[in-house]
């Protein structure tokens, strides 16, 4: 977690001009021409003024706000941007936005774990706050008076007693030669005051360009002089080129010539996959070039790698005793008492991000240096990334960020930006890397497979006296270190900290070896773990003959806060966000009262199921119901959400999020599925890997925010991870059919 | 060499005649409003009208839109209706489909002027979006046709509900 005071806010004027020079060169409504690398910047006439590396103001007004994370579709861009401008007290449509370069001077720019806003929301009010103070200090000067008879609206500043006003472009000037006020004599507005921050009115800032075509997402960016490049890459993780011949690929209209790119050496990390690129004309030249390509490739550890032998191993791992995350009482002791015992296990596959945006990055190397311009998460991961692969500084290296569609975590893992860098070096110029579909599904960097062992030892009242909890999956931290096999840093994602009020729990994650390269998407491990919590815990309602909401209370047990084990690291989460049954029983209570939760008849072949999960530190319960037609196909009528995400900035796009994670589940839950044979991903396309099209999400989904006051919290990611359990509990009441695993189309239920 | 129209303008094309014409609106003519998803029209990110028709730019060779106009997301006068209800509706979160979602969406309203949910499904299931933003989409086309009857009350139908409208348009003809 960051705070004010490490993230460098103080920092001279003049170091920093280049981020406000920077939105003349990067304008995202318009098409994209980059500026090279090495061309001279013109030196501004007059500095604006800019009392932080964040913010500064113009003359004619036009307040320039820094956006240091990406957009990808969650909103960030646009809610940290309305924050600053809110203690501004500026007018947002005299606002832009400059999207940042990766620097660390802008502290980490990662755009995942749904903390963006989080993480930066106090810093954003200081950091327009601080100006607002400057404004009022320079007005007040002019006029005379103390700033304390002045205030400020809407871009102006004011002195009701003479009735003076002056905008906030005139007194830029002036401001900018005053020194910044320390944080201790910046007042921050109440909430009362907020005229952005939570209000419905909020809308992305990049909307109108997006329906009219004129945003530029990674895909639409161009260098002048630029070539096009489509990577044939090994099928297996590791293989090597033994040979190829691109005869036939030079006979393209269009191909210019074939380059190799060497395979990583492990660990994998971010590094390039590897393979045999075909530079065209154009993309479709590349594309076709690279059909006609003809690669052997050698040998790879993970050749061996078959989806339906690995789950098995995964499976009988899970039965065995793993390492223990966390303990209560004694399970064992429990268990040894002879009295009634639930066991179960769940499993669940791969999945592939695909986002619609496919991977693609243009970059140039020139002199030592890197330009390049990506859809990417994290750009300070292309710096490092690319620095690390041509052997180059990365301060050498500047990444621009593009607007991203859509990135789930894939995006946040740079190898085709490195793709762009290395092949541009052998070339001598800008070199645009574009991946097919089919690219992106068997390269990806995978959600997790998983298998889940669940046993409760069940009380008299039904309730459980003992819980064990047992997961295994190659872990995210194999990427990293090739050795890798226990998922003790993903523990977090709702296993090691699920607070039960159960006597005895414990805990446990068994070993795993990865064959494909792993990586986190869209609520990572909470997606399986909350899969297995929540059908057990439905499971056992079931057999103690409860209704499912009341047992899924009796198990969140009463408000109370739950103490956990926090990382050094989470000092700041575990002061701030401390995990509180209230507000997860509360989340539960208005989804099963907005659903009709046992008030309306469902009918054969209907029902209703609930799941509730916190991740991200926000508090998500998701009803959702179900009809099972003649033929066993599940169609969803209606899905209820409740939320607890803290202070939220723009409740709508916070529902948008909502409804989009109830679709991003639909899409796993029924159909995601990527598997393995002898080390190579079988599926490719929309056709084999089948995403929820609107005819088969969810009909209606209703989303409450509940009002809240405490810290913000995550929205990007915690809408899913409920989601699946929530279905496939409606499935059970709907049929009878208890399934475990993931996803449903491999189940018959008719 | 082939010809034809784009957003109005006259067009020559020389080169392969294989080319998708995505890749020609794309990395020719540089109209990137057109996304490339998926390259086999299994997601709809591509789309643009061939003579008013939405079509799959991605497996549309270019020998095959001689003689015919092509209109893509930049030859739409904005605001149209459609995209005013996507504003309205604050429809998108990344954005990169939606440029396909609002060409399949002007088509389809061309010829369903007051639509069911269960029209619009059938008629948008071709598109996907990975964020989940169908519930918006489907609400705003019913915003747009709201749109549209309004806008253009004399293009409403069918004929027999405004008879006025009608009898005018005969009087004006005549």
């Amino acid at each position: 977690m960051k705070t004010i005071e490490n993230v460098s806010f103080h920092v001279s004027r003049r170091g920093f001009l280049h981020g406000a020079l920077a939105s003349g060169v990067f304008v995202l409504s318009a098409r994209l021409i980059p500026q090279p690398l090495w061309a001279a910047e013109a030196e501004a006439a007059a500095p604006p003024f800019q009392p932080s590396l964040w913010m500064s103001i113009a003359s004619d007004g036009t307040v320039t706000i820094v956006a240091h994370r990406s957009e990808m579709g969650c909103g960030s861009r646009t809610a940290l941007p309305l924050v600053v401008a809110d203690e501004l007290d500026a007018d947002w449509s005299k606002v832009k936005i400059d999207q940042a370069t990766g620097d660390p001077k802008y502290g980490d720019q990662d755009t995942d774990g749904s903390h963006s806003v989080r993480s930066s929301f106090d810093l954003m009010r200081q950091v327009g706050a601080t100006g607002r103070v400057m404004l009022i200090s320079a007005a007040a000067a002019q006029w005379n008076v103390s700033p304390k008879e002045c205030t400020t609206e809407s871009h102006f500043v004011v002195h009701r007693a003479s009735g003076r006003k002056v905008g906030y472009g005139e007194v830029a000037a002036a401001a900018a030669k005053l020194p910044v006020p320390k944080k201790e004599d910046v007042p921050l507005k109440s909430r009362s005051q907020w005229r952005y921050i939570g209000k419905e009115s909020n809308s992305l800032f990049d909307l109108p360009e997006m329906v009219t075509g004129k945003t530029i997402f990674g895909m639409d960016a161009t260098m002048p002089g630029m070539v096009y490049a489509s990577v044939e890459h090994p099928p297996v993780l590791g293989q090597k080129i033994k040979s190829y011949d691109d005869k036939a690929a030079l006979k393209v209209p269009g191909v210019q010539k074939t380059l190799t790119i060497d395979t990583f050496k492990p660990p994998h990390q971010f590094q390039p996959l590897g393979g045999v690129a075909v530079i065209a004309d154009n993309t479709w030249a590349a594309f076709r070039g690279r059909k006609s390509l003809k690669v052997e490739w050698d040998s790879s550890p993970h050749s061996e790698y078959n989806s339906a032998p690995f789950r098995k191993t995964l499976e009988a791992t899970s039965r065995k005793p793993g390492k223990i995350v966390r303990n209560l009482g004694d399970v064992d002791a429990e268990f040894a008492k002879g009295g009634k015992i639930i066991e179960a296990e769940y499993y669940t596959p791969h999945l592939a991000h695909v986002s619609m945006e496919p991977p693609v990055a243009v970059a140039e190397y020139r002199d030592g240096k890197v330009l390049a311009w990506a859809p990417t998460q994290n750009p300070q991961a292309v710096q490092e990334t690319i620095a690390s692969v041509l052997g180059i500084k990365k301060e050498d290296v500047t990444c621009h960020v593009t607007l991203l569609g859509g990135g789930f975590g894939r995006k946040s893992k740079p190898d085709q930006v490195a793709e762009a860098a290395v092949l541009s070096k052998q070339l001598g110029k800008p070199v645009k890397v574009v991946w097919t579909r089919e690219d992106d599904i068997h390269c990806d960097f995978f959600h997790s497979v998983a298998a889940m062992y669940m046993k409760a030892a069940i009380g008299a009242d039904g309730k459980p006296t003992a819980w064990l909890q047992r997961t295994v999956y190659p872990p995210i931290g194999s990427t990293f270190d090739a050795s890798a096999t226990y998922a003790l840093d993903e523990m977090g994602l709702g296993w090691n900290n699920l607070p039960f009020d159960i006597p005895n729990h414990r805990a446990e994650n068994g070993p795993a070896d990865y064959h494909v390269r792993i990586g986190w998407l869209r609520s990572v491990a909470n997606i399986y773990h909350a899969f297995a919590i929540h059908s057990f815990a439905d499971e056992l309602a079931h057999n103690a003959n409860r209704d499912s909401v009341q047992y899924l209370l009796d198990l969140i047990g009463p408000p109370r806060i739950v103490p956990l084990e926090y990382k050094e690291e989470d000092a700041d989460e575990k002061q701030r966000y401390p995990l509180d049954t209230a507000r997860w029983r509360r989340v539960v209570e208005i989804a099963a009262e907005k659903s009709g939760w046992g008030k309306r008849p469902m009918g054969k072949g209907r029902g209703m199921g609930i799941a509730a999960h916190r991740s991200f530190l926000t508090y998500v319960a998701t009803v959702v119901e179900v009809e099972v037609d003649s033929k066993g196909q599940v169609h969803i009528p209606g899905v209820w959400t409740a939320l607890d995400a803290g202070t939220v900035v723009s409740p709508d796009n916070v529902r948008n999020q909502f409804e989009g994670a109830a679709v991003f589940g639909t899409s796993l839950a029924l159909f995601g599925e990527i598997t393995a044979t002898n080390g190579a991903i079988d599926q490719s396309n929309f056709n084999n890997y089948q995403l929820a099209r609107m005819n088969r999400a969810p009909r209606h989904v209703d989303v409450q925010i509940v009002k809240s006051e405490a810290p913000p919290a995550g929205v990007g990611e915690p809408g899913v991870p409920p989601f699946a359990p929530a279905l496939y509990n409606a499935v059970f009441a709907a049929t009878g059919k208890r399934v475990r695993e993931l996803p449903l189309s491999k189940t018959k239920l008719v | 060499m082939i010809q034809f129209k784009v957003n109005g303008q006259e067009k020559t094309f020389g080169g392969d005649p294989e080319m998708p014409l995505l890749w020609y609106l794309r990395d020719v003519a540089e109209l990137t409003g057109t996304k490339f998803g998926c390259g086999m029209a299994l997601c709809g990110a591509c789309t643009v009208h061939q003579n008013g028709a939405a079509i799959r730019s991605c497996t549309t060779a270019m020998s095959e839109i001689g003689g015919t106009e092509i209109t893509t997301i930049e030859g739409i006068a904005p605001m149209h209706p459609v995209q005013k209800a996507w504003m309205e509706i604050r429809v998108p979160q990344c954005g990169y489909c939606q440029t396909g979602q609002i060409m399949q969406a002007i088509a389809f309203l061309k010829d369903n002027k007051n639509p069911s949910d269960q029209d619009i499904d059938t008629a948008m299931s071709g598109n996907l979006c990975r964020c989940g933003t169908y519930q918006r989409i489907r609400a705003a086309i019913h915003q747009a046709a709201k749109h549209q009857a309004t806008t253009h009350p004399t293009m409403k139908h069918p004929a027999t509900k405004h008879p006025t409208t009608k009898h005018q348009a005969a009087k004006e003809t005549a």
